[in-house]
């Protein structure tokens, strides 16, 4: 496509360089160069591998579910890093376990608004009309309940547990993607290619599964990244007030809850979960950041 | 111009309707209700929590409850509070200016410290204050906000002394709580207050303007940032619909008796009508407030106010 240019010597070097690169490859080049957006892929990597493998880290057991009056309150030293609570429980032990929490919800919790979301979106962007009027309203009310007070009166309704956590963080980020889904559905409907598959007689669940989502694909992505990082604040704001994972559980919001009763006494133990769900939504924040850039070049300045 | 807010109006009501219905029907899943913890806590016998729930109305099937509550709210009556038995109204209303005071003094902070910011990263693009500013945003945006009041009530109130870690009656209690809302705000602000500076920056008007001698000052407050002010109104004025609605963490975390705190108790409570109307009054707070911002671009603007003043064609 650059034969006719001014300068084809050059440009056919880039172009080739490029011709052989699937869209996957070029897009991994241009997240490579952005260092904000590897240093939170590796954060991420490694948030996930400690969650993995929290076990072999810590003892369950002895470092998290056992109540250990002999060493409560000990501040951070060598032994503890992060100091241990008021039930002698490690808090370090306690912030690598409680990543499973918050990365499980974090990813549950935007999996069920993605399904969800692309489902109503998609829907509501290739067919328009009525339905697409109905589902945007819908949309439009559902959006405008302030997100920790539909999350409050969901899991109070339904009973506080895990579950139920994802279950609200995921409803309430459904609006969301149903937004993002549409728009970008709205600009592949009437293209040609779309009339030529319907032509061939292909089952419109085809169409849109097939050829018109993949097309779609980059806004969305961008904001799965950048919902997980808003899912686990979610999480961790209704444990605070208690309305999340049920309380001995070690999670990073619960952690802070329970920390803050001895603010005075002992502030490291409000300090260390805060800095967790600080790094992992800084990771998640810079990847959706980088990836936003590299999936569309041309919205960088 | 008042043809489009009247349709706005209008618009928001299919939106509260819909809230309301959202809210009432979820409320009713949950287990127990003001009767059982009534009971737990006065004794109450059988019999005489039979009698609350035919004096509550808690017998009859949730559709029935809810039609005679969307009737009763059509004629401006959104119920009493089942635990202080006073109209939710009064109750919200008297909640409300805290919440208020806590939105303005934090929006305050938000667009004093992002127009600073941006504006400096816009000009000094590049330069390290303006690396250290978007990093800082990117940062305060990752922040759980209750964590950063907790934060600061650690330096500010515990070590230093300086500040009341909460409650809203003491003097300077206001500021803590408005630094944790108003930094959350600033972290997009800023951001958006950058890129739209420059935006801006590079139009060829600005230069016109330099050549004539205008001193930079006047170049960069007057020509260029009420032309950049557009998406920064955007946000802003979300942002303080947000905060408006009150912030339940923050609240929580401040003891600040705001809407925000309000409503949460409501929730524990089973006390549906209060949490009903509560979230109601807030969804036409923030309706309205969102309407306020889209007439405020018209005085920004004059090619918008140009636009409503034609009437025929309108923004969506």
């Amino acid at each position: 496509m650059n034969n006719n240019t001014t300068e084809p010597r050059q440009l056919r070097k880039v172009s080739q360089k490029y011709t052989r690169q699937s869209q996957i490859a070029m897009v991994m080049h241009n997240l490579a160069k952005n260092k904000g957006a590897m240093a939170g892929l590796a954060i991420i990597v490694l948030l996930a591998l400690v969650a993995i493998f929290a076990d072999f880290l810590f003892d369950y057991e002895a470092e998290v579910a056992a109540v250990r009056l002999d060493r409560s309150l000990i501040a951070p030293c060598l032994q503890y890093p992060c100091g241990t609570d008021d039930l002698g429980r490690n808090i370090l032990a306690c912030i690598v376990h409680g990543a499973r929490y918050s990365l499980s919800v974090g990813l549950i919790a935007t999996l069920m608004g993605l399904i969800a979301g692309v489902f109503f979106g998609a829907i509501a962007g290739y067919y328009g009309g009525v339905l697409e009027d109905v589902i945007m309203r819908c949309n439009d009310i559902l959006s405008s309940i302030p997100a920790i007070l539909m999350g409050i009166v969901i899991v109070s309704a339904m009973g506080v547990s895990l579950p139920n956590l994802m279950l609200a963080i995921g409803i309430t980020s459904v609006p969301q993607f149903v937004r993002i889904t549409r728009a970008s559905v709205l600009t592949v409907r009437n293209q040609e290619y779309i009339e030529a598959l319907k032509a061939t007689g292909l089952s419109e669940a085809r169409i849109i599964g097939l050829h018109v989502l993949p097309n779609c694909l980059s806004p969305i992505i961008v904001q799965i990244t950048l919902r997980i990082g808003s899912a686990v604040i979610a999480a961790s704001s209704l444990s605070f007030l208690g309305l999340g994972v049920p309380a001995p559980a070690p999670e990073w919001g619960a952690m802070l809850s329970m920390g803050r009763q001895f603010i005075r006494t002992a502030s490291y133990m409000t300090i260390f979960p805060g800095m967790a769900i600080l790094i992992t939504v800084l990771a998640f924040n810079l990847l959706g950041d980088g990836l936003r850039d590299a999936l569309d070049p041309k919205l960088k300045k | 111009m008042l043809r489009y807010a009247i349709r706005r109006l209008l618009q928001l009501i299919p939106v509260v309707i819909g809230v309301s219905f959202i809210i009432y029907f979820i409320m009713d899943l949950a287990p127990g209700d003001i009767v059982d913890i009534e009971a737990a806590e006065e004794g109450l016998t059988q019999e005489q929590m039979e009698e609350r729930r035919e004096e509550y109305g808690l017998n009859d099937n949730v559709v029935i409850r809810y039609a005679r509550y969307m009737f009763q709210f059509l004629q401006g009556d959104l119920g009493k509070s089942y635990t202080t038995k006073k109209p939710v109204l009064n109750e919200f209303m008297a909640k409300l200016p805290s919440t208020m005071k806590l939105a303005a003094a934090s929006a305050l902070v938000s667009v004093l410290l992002s127009l600073s910011l941006g504006i400096y990263g816009a000009l000094h693009r590049g330069s390290l204050g303006d690396n250290i500013a978007m990093v800082l945003s990117f940062v305060g945006l990752a922040i759980p906000n209750f964590w950063l009041g907790l934060m600061l009530i650690i330096v500010f109130s515990l070590k230093l002394g300086l500040l009341p870690s909460g409650g809203a009656t003491k003097a300077g209690a206001i500021i803590l709580p408005a630094i944790t809302v108003g930094t959350g705000l600033t972290a997009s602000l800023a951001r958006t207050t950058r890129s739209s500076m420059l935006d801006v920056l590079g139009q060829d008007y600005l230069r016109t303007e330099r050549a004539k001698g205008t001193p930079e000052r006047t170049v960069v407050l007057k020509y260029a940032l009420r032309n950049a002010l557009i998406p920064i109104i955007t946000i802003a004025g979300g942002q303080f619909a947000g905060a408006l609605g009150g912030s339940v963490l923050t609240e929580s975390v401040f003891s600040w008796p705001g809407v925000g705190r309000l409503i949460t108790e409501a929730v524990s409570a089973r006390d549906v009508p209060m949490v009903t109307g509560g979230i109601i009054l807030k969804t036409i707070i923030i309706g309205v407030i969102l309407l306020v911002i889209d007439l405020l671009y018209a005085v920004v603007d004059p090619r918008i106010k140009a636009r409503y003043s034609k009437g025929g064609k309108k923004r969506k």
